[in-house]
């Protein structure tokens, strides 16, 4: 092995542990593409509160809803792109739910863009997202 | 078993909002991280959480690892009658806990 070969695998060795710590693009869009069926995104419409600074990832406070949907909101959906799982939440609402919001706590595993849709009952698809830096991130340890 | 904190308020008018608030303790294990030995400790998150009033659905949650231990959830129910607000989460490891709260709708 020369040098150039070993400096290259030594490389892929050290760059290998972190590689899945963030899921692919292409994951996130297939996770996506799951709860829209295909259906087209528009912006707007959702309202995705995170502060923009996160001090500690382990626990995010996080509120998503919808303040006036023209038509009644089926369900709403948040995907963290920065996660190693884009996936967040899913929430289906019933006939008692008196508006579409959730509040929770959520980890951040890095500075990302964390992404909300909400699906109406007509079908259309609404979507929102905040940028957001995450100092400390949601260990894995 | 873990504990759940169901608060929800005693009386409410008709037509407005019933805030349902809850804490479920639960350690919510993403299994990804690994313990002193090495070994990858086992996944274990609250899957389902489903929230009713007056036997209606308010909202049927699915959360993921994302979701930080010990989960808060805050929702809104529609307030028309009295009645109990009912929660039922499920975890991993299949255990299932149901917390019961009266509402007075005046």
């Amino acid at each position: 092995m020369n040098r150039r070969r070993f400096l290259v695998a030594g490389g892929i060795l050290v760059a290998a542990p972190w590689l899945p710590a963030r899921a692919t693009p292409d994951a996130v869009a297939a996770a996506m593409r799951e709860v829209t069926g295909g259906a087209p995104l528009q912006q707007g419409l959702v309202r995705l509160d995170l502060p923009g600074m996160v001090e500690n990832g382990n626990a995010v406070g996080m509120t998503v809803g919808v303040d006036d949907p023209p038509s009644p909101v089926r369900s709403l959906h948040v995907f963290a792109d920065g996660n190693l799982l884009p996936n967040v939440l899913h929430a289906r609402f019933g006939p008692a739910a008196f508006r579409p919001h959730v509040a929770t706590r959520i980890r951040l595993a890095s500075s990302q863009t964390v992404h909300a849709i909400a699906v109406l009952q007509d079908g259309a698809c609404w979507t929102g997202s905040v940028d957001l830096v995450v100092t400390l991130a949601a260990c894995l340890e | 078993m873990a504990r759940i904190l169901l608060n929800v308020p005693k009386q409410v008018r008709r037509g407005e909002a019933v805030e349902i608030k809850l804490l479920i303790s639960h350690p919510m294990e993403t299994g990804q991280r690994r313990d002193e030995t090495g070994q990858v400790v086992p996944r274990n998150i609250v899957r389902e959480v489903v929230c009713t009033f007056n036997g209606a659905e308010v909202v049927r949650l699915e959360l993921f690892p994302a979701i930080s231990a010990n989960p808060f959830i805050h929702v809104a129910a529609r307030a028309e009658a009295s009645g109990p607000v009912v929660l039922t989460w499920t975890d991993d490891l299949g255990a299932v806990q149901t917390e019961t709260a009266q509402v007075e709708v005046v």
